[in-house]
């Protein structure tokens, strides 16, 4: 590709998204409406400033899809996952099964070949991952009864698609058509093409991988050896690796690192013949407990995020107007009829699955598409012979304008159809259900938060702590405790740590300009948060109370008064006196931190700091000598009793 | 035309009230009533160093004061105790010029493991509630204020849920009552709890 094509392509894509997405939001309708409608428009049947070359972006894009579950992967923690075998494995497969049993029949009964049927039936029978997901979680619905059963049937159909694959060439063996091609084309060969697997280079694509020629036993092994190549390195390999990366304190390398990873995962499972989303969602979930996971999560986002927007935008260019134009009736028919089947089945296991009303119908609305994975399988099932390229055509138009059209279904699912269902929940669940969260950030765990950490545990809290030294972090994780690496004044990071629904950050870190830099992002993005600010002294104090904090601690004052104490009773005091004086004293010295903070304004233009600081403590010390104004152990004092009853007693 | 509201401060001490089943619905049932200042010493002074000067400021703002808390040892919670021992200062609460809290009422409301049948004379406590409830009588008298029968809710510990939810009605309606005064004062005093009998002591 030229670099002017590529820049000029890359402006088109970047300029529709800058102004159709804000104005889609604006109506209320969403990014990913906007991003279709964008492509629609700049697509070779709107404005014609792409042509065909929008199906490579499309596959390239797709990639951003194999992010989207890494992603997924690291919020998922391997425990959680197995506690959701059941929905995945019984809501999936019941899903995937019924739905292509059905469009299979009725393909029949329209005169298909039952081959051709099966494959159609099968392809049919997925959702769209990126859709769906993308729209869950802008509306904040991940975390839903639908969002969560959602999600297991999502999974469940990034399975199937690989014994599909494998299943297609012998469809139109059957048949009698393919033969040719089929010796060409072994099911793993194929994969490749599937879901990203295209976008990483033709060579992959065009069948030279490992297992080509393999007997069935020995792909299955090598199959085989890549899960567990991928589990053992997460486990075992990545950790030490992004330590010593951490360790250069380059954050560009980090995000390099990161993005190896994604990639090389994509072309290990090309290679062998899995769909590069499962690979990279496995190696999420490996992940999900290390301490980096913050982190990645922080640096893939961005990525994640564009390609996917450039795949929304493809999608919506793909639509085939012309077609639309020719048989608007029978397209209106296919769309419609592959929606009400998929509806159909969804809902009746979200009957079966015991769901709430509100929540049934958001589930079986935002599953009814037709997925990405069907433009690549229809494809590949035309190669194969199996369905006639017309009729691939066809589907793949039905399935390209039911993605364009799900946006608007679930739009008029949250303004026309909920208000009138009563049953509206949309309590979140429990907060471990898809992934862990604390209520609790802290950010530093040197002298200070560590010891705020420990007494949280020890208190039945567990704290996500964030920390900017990775030799440290190592130490800690070994402890066993909830340490992610990372700098907690960036706004994703504190994002992925759960910022959005945690209660309080602690902010323990030695670094002032970082502190500060962490006040100004949390005041500025999460206003709900309780700030709770470790200062090294008193003029950190002022500087941050400036800067609204409003739980201030000085790491010296408790020590000092402590030390105090002792030194008053070594001196001859009874301890609970001098614990009472210890007790005032704070009182009094707080209050006029923030009273010599206020004035320190007006002062502050004409003294050097330092000069600022001896007079700052000079005023302290002669607040000291006023006696505190309110008397506050003069109840046990009885000078004044003895005062006016003394004399008549006696 | 009845009377102006009074308005009521209550000083609620329970130093657990993660574990109580009693109290803590009691005080659920008023602390957002309106005319009500619901004031949780423990919460306020987890380590004991009582504001003075602000508990004195809440005094004076409030016509009834109501002591709510569980009986520990026959008498108050060690805070509540303290907060005696300091708030009441001779010269501002008592003496020939503590004149702050004259014409103010008292309310104690006290929860009791023991069952009514256990405070009496010759049975397991020996003593009757107002026997045992002299020092705090008195304290109140001493500062000028006059003490009312106290609300007891006893046997809470095979209280059921209805139970509880019954007594804790009962609170709130003496409460309104008595803000609203429609409380029959010198009615009250004829029976050894406030809440023996409400019907035959809140006028309607």
């Amino acid at each position: 590709m030229h670099a002017e094509g590529f820049f000029f392509q890359a402006f088109v894509y970047l300029a529709a998204a800058v102004i159709a997405v804000p104005l889609a939001k604006r109506l209320g309708l969403g990014s990913v409406l906007g991003y279709l409608l964008a492509g629609m428009v700049i697509g070779p049947f709107g404005l014609g400033l792409i042509g065909e070359e929008g199906k490579d972006v499309m596959e390239f894009a797709e990639f951003g899809v194999v992010m989207m579950l890494f992603l997924i992967g690291l919020e998922l923690q391997p425990a959680l996952l197995w506690r959701m075998r059941g929905p995945i494995l019984g809501l999936g497969g019941l899903q995937v099964g019924i739905t292509a049993a059905i469009i299979a029949a009725l393909a029949v009964l329209a005169g298909l070949p039952w081959q051709g049927a099966v494959a159609v039936g099968m392809t049919l029978a997925l959702s769209s991952t990126a859709i769906v997901l993308q729209t869950l979680s802008e509306k904040r619905l991940m975390r839903t009864d639908a969002g969560q059963s959602a999600f297991s049937v999502l999974l469940f159909q990034d399975i199937a698609v690989i014994p599909m694959l494998a299943l297609f060439p012998l469809l139109a063996v059957r048949a009698g058509s393919g033969g040719a091609d089929f010796s060409a084309a072994s099911p793993a060969g194929h994969a490749a093409e599937i879901s990203g697997g295209t976008a990483l280079g033709a060579e992959a694509a065009h069948g030279t991988n490992w297992v080509e020629g393999l007997a069935a036993w020995e792909q299955t092994l090598v199959v085989l050896a890549a899960v567990v190549a991928i589990v053992v390195a997460g486990r075992y390999l990545l950790r030490p690796v992004f330590r010593v990366i951490a360790g250069t304190r380059l954050r560009e390398l980090f995000t390099a690192a990161a993005l190896l990873l994604v990639i090389g995962i994509a072309l290990l499972m090309d290679q062998v013949g899995l769909s590069p989303a499962l690979g990279t969602f496995l190696a999420g979930v490996v992940l999900a407990n290390s301490e980096y996971r913050h982190e990645l999560e922080s640096d893939i986002d961005p990525f994640k995020g564009l390609l996917l927007a450039v795949f929304f935008i493809a999608v919506g260019a793909s639509v085939d107007f012309n077609l639309i134009q020719d048989e608007p009736g029978q397209i209106a028919a296919l769309v419609g009829g592959l929606l009400a089947v998929k509806f159909a089945v969804l809902y009746a296991l979200g009957r079966a699955f015991r769901m709430g009303l509100d929540q049934n119908l958001l589930f079986a609305l935002v599953l009814a598409q037709g997925g990405e994975f069907a433009f690549v399988l229809l494809t590949f099932a035309a190669g194969q012979r199996v369905i006639s390229p017309e009729l691939s055509g066809w589907l793949i138009a039905v399935v390209a304008v039911s993605m364009a059209i799900t946006p608007i279904l679930l739009l008029v699912n949250e303004k026309l159809l909920q208000p009138r269902v009563g049953t509206r929940e949309r309590v979140e669940r429990a907060m471990d259900e898809i992934h862990e969260e604390s209520p609790v950030i802290i950010a530093g765990f040197g002298r200070v938060g560590n010891i705020v950490g420990r007494f949280l545990r020890a208190n039945g809290i567990r704290p996500t702590v964030l920390e900017y030294d990775s030799d440290h972090v190592e130490v800690l994780r070994k402890l066993g405790l909830d340490v992610y690496y990372g700098d907690a004044s960036r706004k994703d990071l504190l994002q992925a740590a759960g910022a959005e629904r945690a209660k309080l950050l602690i902010v323990a870190l030695d670094e002032q300009e970082r502190v500060l830099g962490i006040l100004e992002t949390v005041r500025k993005h999460f206003p709900h948060l309780e700030v709770l600010v470790r200062a090294s002294g008193r003029a950190e104090a002022y500087e941050l109370l400036d800067r609204g904090a409003t739980h201030v601690y000085r790491e010296t004052l408790d020590s000092s008064l402590r030390i105090g104490v002792d030194a008053l009773r070594l001196l001859g005091s009874r301890a609970y006196q001098a614990h009472r004086a210890a007790q005032t004293f704070r009182h009094h010295d707080e209050q006029s931190v923030r009273e010599l903070g206020r004035m320190r304004h007006d002062r502050k233009a004409y003294f050097s700091a330092a000069r600022e600081r001896i007079q700052a403590l000079e005023e302290l010390m002669l607040a000291d000598l006023r006696k505190p104004t309110e008397q506050r152990d003069a109840g046990w004092d009885t000078e004044s009793l003895r005062e006016e009853y003394g004399t008549a007693s006696s | 035309m009845s009377p102006p509201p009074r308005p009521i401060l209550i000083l609620f001490a329970h130093p657990a009230l993660e574990k109580s089943r009693v109290n803590r619905v009691l005080a659920r049932k008023v602390r957002d009533l309106e005319g009500v200042t619901f004031h949780d010493l423990y919460e306020a002074y987890p380590a004991f160093d009582i504001d003075v000067a602000h508990e004195q400021g809440l005094l004076s703002e409030h016509d009834l004061i109501v002591l709510q808390h569980p009986f520990f040892w026959y008498s108050t919670p060690a805070l509540l105790k303290e907060w005696e021992d300091l708030v009441l200062q001779h010269g501002w609460a008592y003496g020939s010029r503590g004149t702050a809290l004259r014409g103010k009422r008292v309310l104690s409301v006290i929860t009791t493991g023991g069952s009514e049948a256990a405070y009496q004379p010759g049975a397991h406590n020996r003593f009757t509630m107002a026997q045992l409830l002299a020092p705090i009588e008195q304290t109140a008298r001493l500062c000028g204020m006059d003490y009312l029968p106290p609300f007891v809710v006893h046997g809470t510990h095979g209280m059921d849920r209805q139970e509880i939810e019954r007594h804790s009605s009962d609170y709130l309606r003496a409460l309104v009552a008595l803000r609203d005064g429609r409380l029959d004062l010198e009615q009250a005093r004829a029976y050894p709890r406030l809440n023996t009998d409400l019907d035959a002591i809140i006028r309607h």
